[in-house]
């Protein structure tokens, strides 16, 4: 595995290529950049047919181990891995503790072991049966095993305990790597704790720095975690406390605005589970990330595709949440519709035969309206969570091209501009 | 009762490639405004202006060329206005193809407990708005001219195929005041065909009666209506066979609600071109897959750790991509799952329709349906009604 830095300087964020990764060794992704986030290895609500249809569709399959844990004899007998297992063999296989997509019932972690939900209920894994799992998995990368249960009103002792967990937990994965012969090809992720203690934070990122991992998730930072103003300080700080020719991870942080303030601290990996949770609530990423041309943004943006709806109808008039962008609220419900989407099942789309995205060119948008959408979703049909998904995957990684494309041409500001037009 | 005086305006024309020289069966090419279809044909349900959560161009790939859309449902979500609005159905769900409504009164008799019919119409009550409304055959040629199908069907006089007595010969006969009712409501015969549909319950008096009359009609197509509603096999393939030899030989003829693979076959050799029915897909949400010998439920244990495909033979995207192990863990958890099993589902109907076909133009469907049942009941335990049904057009399973 390597991870090559194009730009030194911290600000305005990292471009970076990630490469030679596990088993796959002539696969590269450009950073900033996210995974593809999956359900057992399938795109939620795609075949694989479908997404492979989708441009910009990231190397790295993210596999939440919740989603997959109860078949583990199955791919012990399978014996191929998951990748293989799942229908897509060349993939680039990330596994993650936790299930990024759904929310985790909290209180449930002990000394010895982490406890995940799966579909048939909760799963206790300790380092033995998480190591088990990866074995029978064959990822290429793999997050440690972590305890990151420190909900925001967690105690400080709590919170020093999860620290000393990861860092114990990490350390088995690390000497599992030698033990192992299964594992011995398998890159390791440490994760980084200590939820909203800055000298937790510290110790978690300097500890965690001291080993030899392959790359830094910086785990607890999703917004609902994490009071706003204490959220990004303490990102920078831990961010100043790694080495930087690792890629560090952000989890289940996909907000826009919020995915380039991170970028321009240093992040260089995302997942997808933010247009996973949109085409859950029935919307659909409109957000303009385009630059058509060097001209002053406001005089941009009425002709770049994205725009000439987003403004509008992002603020809709359905009483939906209205995230706040600076710290001034809690918004942090997965529920909550942000000003970044559209919501399809809205009574002013019924009639609205234009697409979703004027101009996008996802399947959705080329073949579709917002009206045949809206009566998707008003009856209940599986083919509304198909076109969004669809759609808000090709939006967003789309956006990642453009995050790129603004920090190889040092258009980040415009871009910023661009992006907060929809508040 | 009288007959019509003038011949009826079609848009669609049949041409016959080959006819089985020992059954009815016969291959044609039926020209609808939108598609050539093959018949033979079978036609998936996508109620609601779509397709279980398949997209159009996965219909496409899978050779789907006429599929079907409910009346009833279209009618209330999105509703007639919206979808005249959006130039009919083909353009609010970007299906090119060719498509076909129901009339819409079977799903009231069906899933309606208030349904009440009179010689007006069917008076039912809005599950939606609570409001009573009442569906009459003029009302239901609107609604479907709205929608913009390439064959509209008829509002007819449904009753559950168990009825008997006198219920059985009101709904025949008030079927065909409600077919010239419909052709006197028409207003688009040069774009849409309109069906009509025979009645007459199990009973060959009232079959052939209806039949006999309906033809007289001259309509563009005709199906065989009131069938597949748990009634013996023996009295639905008298029925169907009785339905084929009074139709003209030049117009497509249409079996409803008939999907399962042994009746397609039969049905096919006592002369029926079209079929419709809801059960590839709706059992595929159950989780099960279609095969040859019947289905495989794949949410059961067993297939837990069987790593082969659905079936070895079949080259559609999920046997190609999938495994039965695979299928076992999403099912019933990813709705993903309900997508995968849904193309093979129709990838197994449109192969078989295909194959049919062609051992029709090869004069040699005969030893086709033979092979077919062997497979099905490899003991050679055939049921009475496929003997007597298959002997009825001269194929011997014994021989």
């Amino acid at each position: 595995m390597k991870f090559n830095l194009h730009n030194t300087q911290r600000a305005p964020g990292r471009l970076a290529t990630f490469s030679e990764l596990g088993r796959h060794g002539n696969t590269s992704m450009e950073t900033p950049g996210c995974l593809l986030y999956t359900r057992c290895g399938s795109a939620p609500n795609l075949s694989h047919d479908l997404l492979s249809g989708i441009e910009g569709v990231p190397l790295v399959t993210q596999i939440p181990l919740p989603t997959i844990v109860e078949s583990s004899d199955v791919l012990e007998a399978f014996g191929q891995g998951v990748a293989a297992f799942s229908g897509r063999p060349d993939t680039v296989v990330c596994t993650c503790t936790q299930d990024p997509g759904k929310s985790t019932p909290t209180g449930f972690n002990d000394k010895k072991s982490v406890s995940v939900w799966a579909a048939g209920g909760r799963k206790k894994l300790t380092l033995e049966g998480f190591l088990d799992l990866q074995e029978v998995l064959q990822p290429d990368l793999m997050e440690a095993l972590s305890d990151g249960d420190t909900p925001a009103d967690s105690s400080s002792k709590r919170v020093k305990k999860s620290v000393d967990r990861t860092l114990e937990f990490l350390d088995g994965c690390l000497d599992a790597k030698q033990s192992r012969q299964e594992l011995r090809d398998v890159e390791v992720l440490g994760v980084i704790e200590g939820s909203e203690l800055l000298e937790e934070r510290l110790r978690s990122a300097r500890e965690t720095a001291k080993r030899p991992v392959a790359g830094y998730v910086l785990d607890g930072f999703h917004e609902e975690s994490m009071e706003e103003r204490t959220r990004w300080s303490i990102m920078k700080a831990v961010l100043n406390e790694i080495p930087e020719d690792k890629p560090r991870f952000l989890p289940r942080v996909g907000r826009p605005d919020e995915v380039l303030r991170a970028v321009e601290l240093g992040v260089d990996i995302f997942d997808s589970t933010f247009p996973y949770e949109a085409t859950e609530r029935g919307c659909a990423l409109v957000f303009s990330y385009a630059l058509a041309s060097p001209l002053p943004n406001d005089a941009v943006s009425r002709h770049t595709p994205a725009s000439a709806s987003s403004v509008d109808d992002c603020l809709g008039d359905d009483g939906g949440t209205v995230c706040d962008f600076d710290g001034q609220g809690e918004n942090g419900d997965l529920n909550s519709r942000t000003v970044y989407e559209m919501k399809l099942s809205d009574q002013r789309f019924v009639e609205d035969f234009t697409a979703v995205v004027e101009g996008c060119q996802c399947y959705c948008c080329v073949n579709h309206t917002r009206a045949y959408i809206n009566h998707l979703i008003n009856a209940k049909e599986l083919l509304a969570g198909v076109l969004l998904m669809i759609h808000n995957f090709h939006h967003f990684f789309q956006f990642f091209q453009s995050v790129r494309k603004a920090l190889r041409d040092g258009t980040m500001q415009r871009l910023k501009a661009e992006i907060n037009k929809c508040r | 009762m009288a007959a019509p005086m003038t011949k009826m305006p079609s848009a669609l024309s049949l041409e016959i490639l080959a006819e089985c020289s020992t059954t009815k069966a016969r291959t044609c090419k039926l020209e609808l405004p939108h598609q050539t279809v093959d018949t033979p044909v079978f036609m998936p349900v996508g109620t609601q202006g779509t397709m279980k959560g398949l997209t159009t161009s996965q219909l496409e790939q899978l050779n789907c060329q006429l599929i079907l859309g409910n009346t009833y449902h279209l009618g209330m979500r999105p509703g007639p206005e919206l979808l005249e609005k959006a130039g009919g159905l083909h353009k609010f769900m970007n299906w090119k193809r060719a498509l076909l409504t129901d009339s819409g009164g079977f799903q009231m008799v069906s899933l309606l407990e208030l349904a009440e019919i009179t010689e007006e119409g069917v008076k039912f009550q809005s599950p939606y708005t609570k409001e009573e409304m009442l569906l009459t055959p003029e009302k239901s040629v609107e609604i479907q001219a709205n929608i913009g199908a390439d064959i509209i069907m008829q509002l007819d006089d449904v009753v559950h195929s168990l009825t008997t007595g006198p219920r059985v010969e009101e709904a025949m006969y008030r079927s065909i005041r409600w077919l010239d009712r419909c052709i006197a409501a028409q207003k688009r015969p040069r774009e849409q065909n309109l069906f009509a549909i025979i009645q007459g319950g199990l009973d060959t008096r009232l079959r052939t009666i209806c039949a006999k009359e309906m033809v007289k009609r001259d309509t563009p197509g005709y199906a065989i209506g009131g069938l597949s509603g748990g009634e013996e096999k023996d009295y639905f393939w008298k029925m169907v066979t009785l339905s084929t030899d009074i139709l003209p030989r030049e117009k497509p003829r249409y079996c409803m609600g008939v999907g399962y693979a042994v009746d397609l076959v039969v049905c096919c050799a006592l002369g029926v071109d079209m079929y419709d029915c809801v059960f590839p897909t709706r059992t595929a949400r159950f989780g099960s897959a279609l095969v040859k010998t019947g289905q495989l439920h794949l949410n059961q244990k067993q297939y837990a750790k069987d790593f082969r495909p659905i079936d070895e033979n079949c080259d559609c995207s999920t046997c190609k991509q999938h495994t039965r192990a695979y299928l076992n863990t999403i099912a019933g958890r990813e709705s993903v799952a309900c997508q995968l099993i849904s193309v093979h589902n129709l990838k197994f109907q449109m192969d078989l329709m295909r194959d049919i076909r062609q051992a029709i133009i090869d004069d040699r469907y005969p030893a086709f349906i033979k092979d077919y049942m062997k497979t099905v009941y490899p003991a050679g335990d055939y049921p009475t009604w496929l003997r007597d049904s298959l002997a009825s057009v001269n194929v011997d399973l014994n021989s």
